[in-house]
């Protein structure tokens, strides 16, 4: 099994937490990762995408161009990332961020609402952890047990009283998400 | 059982200092490598293991700073990217004319001059072969993962103090900012002044009455004198030469063709060798894990079996002179490169593997 | 009294610093450094702290000074001893760690590693000696150098609008938060080598209270360099340097 994510969007949209998140849960399922940003001053308020590869075996190249799944969450993304997803693979983005659907009919594409979702558990940082829900959902690659200890792994111990929030966010974007085509 | 923990190549330098009993840190941000002063400054070692951190007023401070510890015989370390690394150039070239042990942790990012923040391998030169005045070698070792980062401190202040010669562990800004899972080990003391006085018999820790004053110094004045303790520093670099190469292969058991790449670039080879290998190609890769002393003889074995080497790296061919010095004329040597923080994919790897071996 | 008499211990009144070694100085006649070392190894035997002192050396015409006084000695690249420093004291809290430098190894190359040092407040002993000159390569201008003063490569004397201005770095170090005690002694007599000396102890014994960085500035004459003789040269000092730079303590944080 190998899985190969782009997650892309605005700075402070959570992505790179988002990632590692996700990666530290594999890690949890004792599973190979790479997590592997772009970075430097494009960071600052910018575009910001981090790629995670998870697998059971080790992992060769951490740099990628075609990718199983497609996280994104601004236009800029969806125009960069969409036409490298690999045939047959998953596109998810956030209807709020972008101004054109996307087009591709050899993939899956699902659409997840997560600010209203973040919204409504009160709390706009858990935006992030509603859409890795609806990337478990579509490809769960990990078993919720294991995202809990990735959860309780990556998030500070000052903030351990969030670990349940972020559970739920998970668990929204889980029951949340909703596919725009069939392939 | 090893803890396993998430962490960037950079943080796992920070953490595998503190838990190996490094004595001291110096370092001047600069990125992609600010992650390791970062992390050792959150971290509080000094609260728990004694270990000094601080943060120099530039890079010509730092490597000067690592001079004095490491003349006090403490296991005492710095880290940079590219420029700065141009400047701790002078303090690294006292220190092998002083032979005093050291790590020295070169992320790498574009070149030359200020140059790209993006990763890159463009200081294999200036580190493998020099980089400051005069006649020395670092021992150079290539970390190509954020678990080689963590182990590659240990290793590399085991063979500083094996050799008293400084160490380069020459990463990349892939291996510096990419998170893997890393395997901690438990933690090992620093070393206690008796093992000092021991170990390094040589360090000015205060003169006792029963010893001659130790002085640690690169001058001489005297031609011969000079010339007799190159003599010692040659003989040395043999010996190291002889006993410490390290290498990784992969699939090269029946391979027909070789890739070399170190580092980040090794990863990417391995997958383009996966690939090959499913259209029926047989491809194989050397890694040199360390770039000083270089596998020239198992690279020279290798030679004989293949049709063709490519060396692949994030440069304009560096690596690949020593390549064909192994190689001995014995097969074509290519080279594919990418520059100023662009990366090749596996892909592109082999489509460049094609052409140069005029494979359809 | 005949010559067996006057070795005898109880009428010795003066002899070699136990720490001073026996090796043959390469200094000029003349000139202050050997002044200066003597001091520092009478201060460190009295002291006690040989076993406890860590020195270290400067580019220039003391770079041998680890030739010259019986301690453990770190060997610097040019301007950089306070960062050779810094690590020593900061890995090794209870020795006595001192830089010796010159002008143009402290005031010049090494301003950033001096003013650094100071402002950390890094708990050493740094020993300053200014002739206003570069000695070891030749008699070119220092930062120090005196306007009007004649060197090889200020032929026609230092001028203003050419090469700047006499660096008065003593006193800007004094203004840094991080020094201790900051004073400017001379050794060209015999009361001046006392005080001198008194306040090279006074620096040794701050920089075991963690109270910052004590910094010794000694003006002293390059006979060789100013192309005078010794007696000369020492005249030439009180009438020109010392007006430039002014002897006495400058800052003590505990008076």
């Amino acid at each position: 099994m190998k899985e190969e994510i782009i997650i892309a969007g605005f700075g402070g949209q959570g992505v790179l937490s988002m990632g590692k998140i996700l990666a530290y849960s594999a890690i949890m399922q004792d599973m190979e990762v790479t997590w592997m940003p772009s970075y430097g001053p494009e960071m600052r308020g910018g575009t910001a995408n981090v790629c995670v590869i998870i697998s059971d075996r080790k992992i060769g190249s951490p740099i990628v161009t075609k990718y199983d799944t497609a996280i994104v969450l601004n236009q800029q993304s969806l125009d960069k990332f969409e036409n490298a997803v690999k045939p047959g693979g998953l596109l998810i983005y956030d209807p709020s961020g972008i101004t054109r659907e996307p087009v591709r009919k050899d993939i899956q594409i699902c659409r997840i609402d997560a600010i209203s979702h973040a919204a409504e558990l009160g709390n706009a940082k858990v935006y992030n952890m509603v859409v890795l829900g609806a990337f478990l959902k579509m490809h769960p690659v990990v078993e919720q047990k294991n995202v809990r200890k990735g959860l309780e792994k990556s998030i500070p111990a000052r903030y351990s009283d969030l670990i349940d929030l972020n559970e739920k966010a998970i668990a929204e974007g889980m029951k949340h998400v909703v596919s725009v085509n069939q392939i | 059982m090893a803890e396993k923990v998430l962490m960037k190549g950079n943080e796992a330098i920070a953490i595998s200092a503190i838990r190996n009993g490094v004595d001291g840190y110096f370092g001047y941000p600069i990125t992609p490598q600010s992650e390791v002063m970062e992390t050792l400054m959150k971290e509080k070692p000094w609260e728990t293991t004694g270990m000094v951190v601080l943060q120099a007023e530039s890079e010509v401070s730092s490597i000067n700073m690592v001079y004095g510890g490491a003349s006090c015989g403490k296991k005492v370390m710095t880290s940079s990217s590219s420029p700065g690394i141009s400047l701790m150039c002078e303090g690294i070239s006292y220190m092998a004319g002083a032979e005093l042990p050291c790590v020295v942790v070169d992320v790498m990012r574009g070149g030359p001059g200020l140059g790209t923040i993006q990763p890159s391998q463009g200081d294999y030169n200036q580190i493998v072969k020099g980089g400051g005045h005069g006649d020395y070698h670092n021992i150079v070792i290539a970390p190509a993962s954020a678990q080689d980062m963590y182990d590659f401190v240990d290793w590399g202040f085991e063979l500083a103090f094996k050799y008293r010669n400084p160490v380069v562990v020459l990463a990349d800004g892939v291996i510096g900012q990419m998170m893997e899972k890393v395997e901690i080990h438990p933690p090992k003391p620093r070393m206690t002044d008796e093992e000092i006085r021991t170990k390094a018999p040589w360090a000015t820790v205060g003169k006792p009455a029963s010893r001659e004053r130790n002085i640690i110094t690169s001058l001489s004045l005297d031609s011969d004198t000079q010339e007799a303790f190159n003599r010692k520093l040659h003989a040395k670099y043999s010996e190291i030469q002889e006993k410490e190469v390290k290498f990784t292969e992969y699939m090269t058991e029946d391979a027909e063709y070789l890739f070399t790449a170190f580092g980040c670039s090794s990863r990417i080879c391995e997958a383009a060798v996966d690939m090959l290998r499913a259209e029926g190609i047989k491809a194989g890769l050397l890694r040199p894990v360390t770039l000083f002393p270089f596998p020239y003889k198992e690279i020279s074995r290798l030679a004989s079996q293949v049709k063709s080497i490519m060396s692949i790296e994030l440069n304009f061919g560096q690596m690949v002179e020593d390549v064909r010095l192994g190689a001995e004329n014995k097969c074509p040597v290519g080279f594919y490169g990418r520059q100023g923080g662009n990366i090749y994919t596996p892909e592109e790897v082999a489509e460049e593997f094609r052409k140069f071996n005029n494979i359809k | 009294m005949n010559i067996e008499d006057i070795r005898k211990p109880e009428n010795i009144v003066y002899r070699k610093p136990a720490l001073l070694t026996d090796n043959i100085m390469h200094y000029c006649p003349g000139c202050s450094h050997g002044t200066v070392h003597k001091i520092v190894a009478e201060v460190i035997g009295e002291m006690g702290i040989q076993e406890k002192t860590i020195g270290i050396c400067p580019v220039g015409c003391s770079v041998f000074a680890y030739n010259y006084i019986d301690i453990d000695w770190q060997e610097a690249a040019h301007g950089r001893a306070p960062a050779l420093a810094t690590a020593t004291k900061r890995l090794c809290p209870d020795k006595y760690v001192f830089t010796y430098q010159g002008d143009g190894d402290l005031a010049s190359i090494g301003t950033a590693e001096i003013i650094h040092a100071c402002s950390r407040g890094e708990n050493i002993v740094v020993i300053f000696i200014n002739n206003g000159i570069y000695g070891m390569t030749g008699g070119q201008m220092a930062p120090t150098t005196l306007l009007g003063m004649k060197t090889s490569t200020t032929p026609y004397g230092r001028d203003a609008k050419l090469n700047g201005f006499p660096l008065k770095i003593t006193e800007m170090l004094a203004a840094l938060d991080g020094t201790a005690y900051i004073t400017r002694q001379s050794v060209h007599t015999a009361p001046a080598a006392r005080k001198a000396k008194n306040a090279i102890r006074k620096a040794f014994e701050y920089s075991d209270r963690n109270i910052g960085l004590s910094f010794v500035e000694i003006v002293s004459t390059c006979n060789s360099g100013w192309k005078l003789s010794p007696v000369a040269a020492n005249k030439w000092m009180e009438e020109n340097m010392f007006k430039e730079y002014p002897l006495g303590d400058i800052k003590d944080v505990l008076k």
